[in-house]
């Protein structure tokens, strides 16, 4: 599915290059579904995240390393 | 934030008192003297650095204790901490969600696969409520049958009978942050004081529980302020005090405070160990972007003896392995669960 919004901040990725934005999800998960803006339901664990969209689904799973 | 150093002569002055008051006698700084040690300048950091490890290696040893946390219960908090993403009361991107006992007993063995003595689980709210209570009466019974592993709470204000419920589930110490200086808690929260907090802290002390208390250092506090934060916390005595570095979020209230630079954060953790020779003094939250790889050695070389590994609550931290491995190349032995019992 094609990312259109930024995963941090929401916004549209074809107006900015959201560069800062990259750089913070090295150490924060993503909280806006990129296919719809939707803001997404997210869990963190010690070793790993989820972040579920109500109509794209769950976008990462848990124990994921990234 | 203006900021005044001392002059070199009295930097060294200021150190030799505080080295021996402090490693000799076991006498933490006072405010004052703590300011002193804030007040050093650039060129001094690594000798108030060097003592502060002097005195975590006397007074605690050289184990560090190893902890992960979890939020049980995640954003729609109704207060207004103005650096929390959690907060209801703010457009933080932060959505509400509640952790089920079988993620919840997933995390802790997450936890404990690190080689950790301590798992804290968390909860974003003002105070428990009976829901509340009776999930954690669940998850903690659940977690001592699944993991060896320490479990300590941090849920807000409490009550005496919740406090007494804690302490019947097996909750070995109980975490509530002071966060900033008395006189500088009104510019941060407004929907409770400084004051409820201690007074959770005073009942949390006098169940046996282990008080753990903290805060978070740049929130735009002066420089005395974090001096007066370390001597009241001094004055509480917390059996471990974990010291956040201000990482700021969107959609807070503190969004625009800058983070404060690496030289501050390390004077800052110097001279917290300077004012408590004996606590658990923990690596909190925000260490990476404000200290770095380089910065989180030389805290652990500067006083620090505990780590917050893996992720934090709403943000990430780094892999728990490239902590495990800094902790074996400093030849600093990870606390084992019956030595923290
Ligand atoms: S009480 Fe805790 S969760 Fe709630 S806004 Fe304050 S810091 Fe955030
Ligand atoms: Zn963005
Ligand atoms: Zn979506």
């Amino acid at each position: 599915m094609e990312a259109l919004w930024c995963d941090r901040c929401g916004e549209s990725l074809r107006e900015a290059d959201h560069f800062d934005c990259q750089v913070a999800r090295n150490l924060e998960p993503p909280r806006f579904c990129s296919s719809c803006r939707r803001r997404m339901v997210v869990q963190v664990l010690p070793a790993g995240w989820s972040a579920r969209c109500s109509e794209h689904g769950v976008v990462d799973q848990l124990n994921n390393d990234e | 934030m203006t900021q005044t150093t001392q002059p070199q002569a009295d930097a060294a002055v200021i150190l030799q008192q505080a080295r021996e008051q402090v490693l000799d006698r076991g006498i933490g700084l006072s405010a004052d003297q703590v300011l002193q040690v804030l007040q050093l300048p650039d060129e001094s950091v690594a000798d108030a650095l060097a003592l502060a490890h002097e005195v975590r290696m006397k007074w605690c040893g050289p184990e560090v204790e190893v902890e992960g946390i979890v939020s049980i219960k995640t954003g729609g908090c109704p207060e207004d901490c103005h650096f929390c993403s959690q907060s209801g009361l703010f457009t933080s991107p932060v959505r509400s969600v509640w952790l089920n006992i079988e993620e919840l007993v997933t995390a802790a063995k997450q936890t404990a696969a690190t080689g950790a003595s301590e798992f804290c689980i968390v909860a974003a709210v003002r105070g428990p409520d009976e829901n509340l209570m009776s999930q954690m009466r669940e998850g903690v019974a659940a977690i001592k049958e699944a993991v060896d592993i320490n479990v300590a709470a941090s849920l807000g204000i409490l009550t005496k009978e919740q406090v007494d419920d804690l302490v019947d589930m097996g909750v070995h110490r109980y975490n509530h942050n002071l966060e900033t200086a008395q006189s500088y808690f009104p510019n941060v929260v407004t929907t409770h004081t400084w004051d409820e907090r201690w007074e959770t802290l005073e009942m949390v002390r006098d169940s046996g529980m282990e008080v753990c208390c903290g805060g978070i250092v740049g929130m735009g506090e002066s420089v005395e302020q974090r001096a007066e934060f370390a001597g009241q916390l001094g004055a509480l005595k917390p059996h471990e005090v974990p010291l956040n570095f201000f990482n700021p979020r969107p959609g807070t209230p503190f969004e625009e405070v800058p983070v404060m630079s690496s030289t501050e954060a390390l004077l800052s953790i110097a001279a917290f160990r300077l004012a408590m020779p004996t606590t658990v003094l923990r690596f909190a939250g925000g260490r990476e972007i404000t200290l770095g790889e380089i910065g989180t050695r030389d805290g652990l070389l500067g006083g620090i003896n505990a780590v917050i590994v893996g992720n934090y609550l709403t943000t990430l931290g780094r892999p728990a392995d490239e902590d495990l491995e800094l902790l074996a190349d400093l030849k600093m032995p990870i606390k084992a669960v019956a030595d923290a019992l």
